[in-house]
């Protein structure tokens, strides 16, 4: 039996892809949990798409400030030497190439990274898309964190996405419960992989074609594996 | 002798007419001008086109404003929410429009508007449905969609403190869209908490010159 990575191995695995004094943005979902686990050996600067630079963790409870809130609309801090701005101002910052990394949740993937995230095929839910497409065209490198299948076992990562597009071959890697995969001009490389999981079972829950780099390195779950996991 | 204050909330909205579009700043709960949206549904205002990030959440603000029948359009970027329970109503029932707008995009088209330009081709969306009908142009190897700006007739934004002229400083990231909405609609009208005299505003960190301000009233911090 396979253990598949937890939630939180997740995020460690994507927090070492993140330089030391990097401008970081962490999409909703998932990819919040990045910020928890990042050691205190690297100085992150958070950005927030409603105007925050340096942004910090949650505040205790009793201190939050309704007004200073995270994309989530969660309360939040700002760490000193952090810095407020106007939404325009937050946008150039994302769409402009000034973040040097992104992290995205995703309902899909496809092979030539191109990413849908926004919308699926449910017709009775009202579109909404907030910022995940100036997220996904603007960062200097976009990462996806995501369960490697749906919830009901069925592939995210696949020869094309079926689901309305984000944003077409953005994506640089994608980090999953199973594997650590790069998106390259010929296809998915997997790079990691969880310890156990024999290339053919990885490619039986994976849509697009897998390619193995030579020095495939085994990823070793530590906590629980993931309960609910959100998109 | 420039003075933008207002006495009232009422005399703040007094003279927006049906069918105008209007400018509502926050996102999520922060920086929504609660009080003049409220001003604005006493005032009765019917047929409006609201622009905002969110379309509001339980009985409040934009919420009342749908469920009272006055936004026959809202232009926003994510209406989905908790307590989006008016919004997901009338959208069920055809009776609101929903003009879905990607965030920088919708910040953005406003900024062309207030900074007099004719739009922008972006990246954000030009591979999505939201480029559906629009010029699609590549530049610099990279497919761009064109967007139009937003203006609009009225803002309704939220700021901290302000001067009799209209200089604005906001609140931690209640600022959000206030800063850019001032600046796209003929009349931009702002609640403050506080007044302070001409000159008390470090004049380093005024965040809105009164330039882009038509009025100013207190409210209750």
């Amino acid at each position: 039996m396979i253990r598949p990575l937890s939630a939180t191995d997740v995020a460690h695995r994507v927090a070492d892809d993140i330089p030391d004094g990097s401008y970081v943005n962490l999409g909703i979902g998932l990819p919040t949990l990045v910020a928890d686990v990042v050691g205190p050996d690297k100085e992150i600067v958070y950005h927030s798409e409603n105007g925050i630079l340096g942004m910090g963790p949650a505040p205790a409870i009793g201190q939050e400030d309704p007004e200073l809130i995270n994309a989530g609309k969660q309360p939040v801090t700002l760490l000193p030497g952090g810095a407020f701005f106007h939404h325009t101002d937050a946008f150039v910052m994302m769409r402009g190439g000034h973040l040097d990394v992104s992290v995205l949740g995703a309902f899909q993937v496809s092979a030539a990274g191109d990413l849908a995230n926004w919308a699926t095929d449910d017709a009775a839910m009202p579109p909404a898309v907030g910022g995940a497409m100036d997220l996904a065209v603007g960062a200097r490198r976009v990462l996806v964190m995501t369960t490697h299948t749906t919830r009901d076992g069925r592939p995210k990562i696949l020869p094309r996405c079926t689901y309305p597009l984000t944003a077409a071959g953005v994506v640089d890697r994608i980090f999953t419960d199973l594997a650590v995969l790069d998106v390259r001009p010929g296809g998915l490389l997997v790079r990691e992989v969880v310890h156990g999981l024999s290339p053919d079972e990885l490619q039986s829950v994976t849509g697009a074609e897998l390619r193995f780099a030579d020095d495939v390195v085994e990823l070793h779950p530590t906590g629980p594996s993931c309960p609910d996991p959100p998109g | 002798m420039i003075d933008k204050r207002v006495a009232t909330l009422a005399d703040a909205v007094a003279d927006i007419r049906d069918g105008a579009t209007v400018l509502v700043g926050g996102f999520g709960n922060s920086g929504v001008p609660v009080e003049l949206v409220h001003a604005l549904l006493e005032q009765g205002a019917s047929g409006l086109t609201v622009v905002t990030n969110n379309a509001g959440s339980g009985e409040s603000d934009i919420a009342a404003l749908i469920r009272e029948h006055r936004v026959r359009k809202i232009i926003c970027s994510y209406p989905r929410s908790a307590g989006s329970v008016w919004f997901e109503k009338f959208w069920r029932a055809g009776e609101i429009e929903l003009e879905l707008v990607p965030q920088g995009t919708l910040s953005e088209r406003m900024r062309a508007a207030g900074a007099g330009l004719g739009g922008f081709f972006t990246p954000t969306g030009a591979d999505s449905l939201l480029a559906e009908g629009k010029e699609v142009r590549v530049i610099g190897g990279r497919r761009h969609v064109f967007e139009e700006p937003l203006p609009a007739d009225v803002a309704l934004i939220k700021a901290h403190r302000a001067d009799r002229w209209g200089n604005l400083v906001y609140r931690t990231a209640a600022r959000n869209f206030g800063p850019t909405m001032a600046t796209a609609a003929a009349l931009t009208v702002a609640q403050v908490s506080e007044f302070v005299e001409l000159g008390e505003l470090d004049p380093e960190c005024v965040v809105t010159p009164g330039i882009f301000v038509q009025r100013v009233v207190g409210v209750a911090a």
